[in-house]
């Protein structure tokens, strides 16, 4: 495969559904998803969020991630050029009834978290033997 | 009182005011617009950051000479074996961008931070390019 040349994705404000009361923006984290026999992952990109600054939760059979970034340190710093925003990441997905929603883990590495959904036994593909 | 959040819009409303000034007069190139950079001045010094979220450290060069700096490397995303993919959002591939900043820079002293996918680079302007203040006798 020849290596290929990454080009720059812009990032995508959230649109929230209701109306805000705070005026900064949200982000939607770029996000992979692969199914393997045993799990769900799901691969989002939040440069900058610490993994103290992430909350992963599931209600109602929704899985929403949040990720916080530190904006303290621009304190003292003039903006002189810029080619990209920075702000907290927000994003959610609905789970089928198929995922142990007790069982999710989650993992933080150079602003890319891993999330894990392990299927519930009754969801896990049988492979059939002909008699 | 002053929310912490307010401070955040005002923040969001300062870059967006900068956005593609310029200040860098178009001196960026060496192949790409990849990764997007954002610079900061801080006293004498010039902080660059980039974003290059999923990128290893070790896949990371840094090169600076005169007042341009060089930013390669490569970044990849591994899929276990087996698995079937529903949605890719993330791209991977190689990147190689030059910065050439309008001041004479220390290049020595330059100094780089990596974490949480954010590279940060410190860049102290030259001693000899600091303006001067002169006396009148």
């Amino acid at each position: 495969m020849s290596p290929q040349e990454l080009q720059v994705q812009q990032k995508r404000a959230l649109e929230a559904k209701q109306e805000q009361t705070l005026s900064a923006r949200t982000f939607i984290p770029g996000a992979d998803i692969f199914e393997a026999a045993h799990a769900l992952s799901v691969v989002l990109e939040m440069p900058g969020v610490d993994k103290g600054n992430v909350d992963v939760s599931v209600e109602a059979g929704v899985l929403v991630v949040e990720g916080r970034v530190d904006f303290s340190k621009y304190e003292d710093m003039q903006p002189v050029y810029t080619e990209y925003n920075i702000g907290h990441y927000r994003r959610s997905f609905s789970l089928s009834n198929t995922i142990d929603q007790g069982a999710i883990t989650a993992e933080m590495k150079d602003g890319v978290l891993t999330v894990t959904l392990p299927k519930a036994e009754a969801a896990k593909a049988r492979r059939i033997e002909i008699g | 009182m002053y929310h912490p959040l307010d401070a955040l819009f005002d923040l969001q409303k300062a870059l967006e005011a900068r956005l593609d000034s310029d200040w860098l007069r178009g001196a960026t190139g060496g192949g790409g617009a990849y990764p997007p950079i954002n610079v900061f001045q801080q006293g004498d010094s010039l902080i660059a950051i980039l974003e290059v979220p999923g990128v290893n450290k070790e896949d990371l060069q840094i090169q600076a000479k005169d007042n341009a700096i060089r930013i390669s490397g490569r970044k990849t995303i591994a899929y276990p074996d087996g698995v079937s993919v529903h949605r890719r959002e993330r791209l991977s591939g190689n990147f190689d961008r030059t910065i050439t900043v309008p001041m004479q820079i220390d290049t020595e002293s330059i100094k780089a931070e990596y974490r949480d996918g954010v590279l940060a680079l410190h860049i102290p302007r030259a001693e000899s390019d600091k303006p001067r203040t002169i006396r009148i006798d």
